[in-house]
């Protein structure tokens, strides 16, 4: 405890020196720029402002992309009650109950209730990020080779399962992403695969055009066409303040919601956009009033919201502590810090304290910042929605492009992402989830590296990713998770992630 | 019936073919020792058995000829611009190529104005260069006439 102490001071002196908290300001600002715009979430607006932070150090440069993360967080909630469109997935929740208190007066309500919550959950959630890395990193120094390659297969079948819809498709589309992170040198004999003479291939396909062309590319294909978004509900300032009884209504769910993020973050999967979807079913299930919710529900609103920015902060413990991403949008994070030579996971703590602990004290400061920026600044944000998408789309293409060449200074990234962009179009036609594709893209190295060394340390032996313990516990369940995922194709009826899936096309809701 | 599993899943066993197909050209190695055509072997199985399970159990799915692709016209726009800005990039230069693509995008695809098609071409082109390849030492490729 006084360790830990210790080490947040080391922390906010890195933290508070007028470089970091300047960063953390400008990635909260863009972050919640990336949250309030449709068609440009989390994940692509991260991928496109890498090479903004190339300039950079390690630490700022870290500190200001998970300020994008959170950022996006809020800023996503602000359309949802505003507009009713989400500015990002984990907001689809939020739309329901805070487009009806939008519609009944109670938009500033609506709107200081999800950034109150967010606040709390953010913070709290930091402390428990604070607590838990270090020991989990601690325990992952006995990881070799085995423990690993069971811990990534883990990851995607995990992902896989808290998938929303068909366990099937998601895994199709984990093998699809680690087929595709297949190409280039293979590293243990420095063969060429599947490059066909592009040089630029060797190094294999880099994880931002992926994700830009899928999410981002993808998006402006299927939206661009449509017709233009509802008029925006203004509120007034001085609305901003809910009454006591809101207070006293979101309390619960807030916390509830803190918790309930927080855990869901650290498994892998979609965790901020999952972790909404429960917090509501738990909200709604819980309350007295369950008919109350889709007509205003303040529960509605602070459980949700406060569940998917505390999944945030959950999403970075896999990662810092083992260097595993558990989710698409840690993965394009791992990316960004192997780009800024850090190397994620056990040993990151005791090799960089300054940049571990610098990167939790500046969430806390990006948690203060973040909740000044939405509640008086509502409606400069707001403002943005009124640049009409057909101008707007444009301008995001060119940063999708700008953003994905310049992380390597190649067109043949471009080229990706164009490709990318049109398979993510088709796949949203045809209902996949890309996510899977991103996460199995970063693994598939890692996951051949693991398996390929544990045979070689086991002299060909496929028992020893069974027989040590951590890697056979970690298969098992592993296993379990995909025969549990496989039972709707022999059983009737809609399991969870079924339901899921239609309460997010608004056909049911949970 | 045509559903949208059964194709996707029809699609992917073939990738998955032309997969196992191409890893020829590289050495599998053994069980004990695999070679740089192991994994991607072993993940294209694993693809063709999702890809066949996907087209045996797809008759549920949504049909294929309910799926609405209502906005065609403005992607296949979309994707030409990109493709051509992919193909000016280091050519034209980035001012040149954004310029020319935002202007056809704004002028031909969404229909504005040619003043402010124009306008807002010229200052995000050269907004964006400065702020990515001056301010924040990004380097942009400069074409032949040094756009």
């Amino acid at each position: 405890m006084v360790e830990t102490l210790q080490n947040l001071a080391l922390g906010f002196s890195v933290a508070l020196t007028p470089g970091v908290i300047f960063y953390a300001f400008v990635g909260c600002v863009v972050g919640t720029l990336v949250g309030v715009l449709p068609g440009i979430g989390p994940l692509a607006g991260i991928s496109l402002l890498l090479p903004a932070t190339f300039g950079l150090d390690a630490t700022r440069a870290i500190v200001m992309l998970a300020g994008i993360y959170y950022g996006a967080m809020y800023g996503g909630s602000t359309t949802s009650i505003l507009m009713r469109i989400p500015g990002e997935a984990a907001s689809v929740m939020t739309c329901i109950d805070g487009y009806a208190m939008a519609r009944k007066g109670r938009a500033g309500a609506a709107l200081a209730i999800a950034a109150v919550g967010s606040y709390v959950a953010g913070t709290v959630s930091v402390v428990a990020l604070m607590f838990l890395a270090p020991p989990l990193a601690a325990f992952a120094l006995r990881f070799g080779p085995p423990e690993y390659f069971a811990l990534l297969v883990l990851g995607l079948l995990v992902l896989a399962y808290m998938s929303g819809g068909s366990m099937l498709k998601a895994l199709a589309m984990a093998a699809l992403g680690l087929l595709l992170g297949m190409i280039g040198i293979d590293q243990m004999t420095g063969y060429f695969r599947f490059a066909y003479g592009v040089v630029e291939l060797g190094d294999g396909i880099g994880v931002v055009p992926v994700a830009v062309g899928l999410f981002g590319l993808a998006e402006i294909l299927a939206t661009a066409g449509l017709a233009t978004p509802p008029a925006v509900i203004k509120p007034k300032l001085r609305e901003l303040l809910p009454s006591r009884q809101e207070w006293r209504q979101s309390a619960w769910p807030i916390g509830r919601g803190t918790v309930l993020g927080f855990l869901i973050g650290i498994v892998p999967g979609s965790a901020h956009i999952i972790s909404s979807f429960v917090s509501y079913a738990i909200e709604r299930r819980l309350s007295k009033h369950p008919e109350e919710f889709g007509r205003g529900a303040v529960a509605g609103v602070a459980g949700p919201e406060s569940a998917n920015n505390s999944a945030t902060s959950g999403a970075f413990v896999p990662m810092l502590a083992l260097g595993v991403p558990s989710g698409p949008i840690p993965a394009v994070m791992l990316a960004a810090m192997m780009v800024h030579g850090v190397s994620p996971g056990p040993l990151l703590i005791k090799q960089q304290p300054e940049l571990f602990w610098g990167f939790i004290a500046s969430m806390y400061v990006g948690n203060v910042v973040l909740l000044i920026l939405n509640l008086p600044l509502v409606g400069v944000f707001v403002n943005l929605l009124r640049v009409p998408y057909p101008v707007l789309y444009p301008s995001i293409l060119v940063f999708c492009v700008l953003g994905v060449y310049a992380v390597n200074g190649s067109v043949v990234d471009v080229w990706i992402m164009l490709a990318m962009g049109a398979l993510g179009y088709v796949l949203r036609k045809l209902d996949f989830e890309t996510a899977p594709i991103v996460l199995g893209v970063i693994l598939a190295p890692m996951i051949e590296m693991a398996f390929r060394q544990s045979l070689a340390m086991s002299d060909g032996q496929y028992a020893i990713l069974v027989t040590r313990p951590i890697a056979g516990t970690l298969l098992a369940v592993g296993g379990v998770l995909a025969l549990l995922g496989l039972k709707p194709l022999v059983a009737r009826g809609l399991d969870w992630r079924a339901r899921l899936a239609l309460a997010g096309k608004g056909e049911e809701r949970l | 019936m045509l559903t949208t599993d059964r194709v996707a899943g029809a699609a992917l066993t073939l990738l998955a073919l032309g997969v196992v197909w191409e890893s020829r050209k590289l050495p599998l190695g053994s069980l004990s020792r695999p070679g740089p055509a192991y994994m991607p072997v072993v993940l294209a199985a694993v693809l063709l058995v999702f890809g066949v399970a996907l087209a045996a159990t797809g008759g549920r799915a949504m049909k294929l000829a309910a799926v609405s692709f209502a906005e065609w016209r403005h992607a296949v726009a979309i994707f030409a611009v990109c493709a051509f800005a992919a193909f000016a990039l280091e050519r034209l230069g980035y001012r040149a190529t954004v310029a020319v693509t935002l202007a056809f995008m704004l002028g031909v695809v969404e229909k504005r104005g040619v003043v402010f098609t124009a306008a807002f071409a010229l200052a995000l082109a050269i907004g964006s260069f400065l702020l990515f390849d001056t301010v924040l030492r990004v380097p942009l490729p400069r074409g032949p006439f040094g756009l």
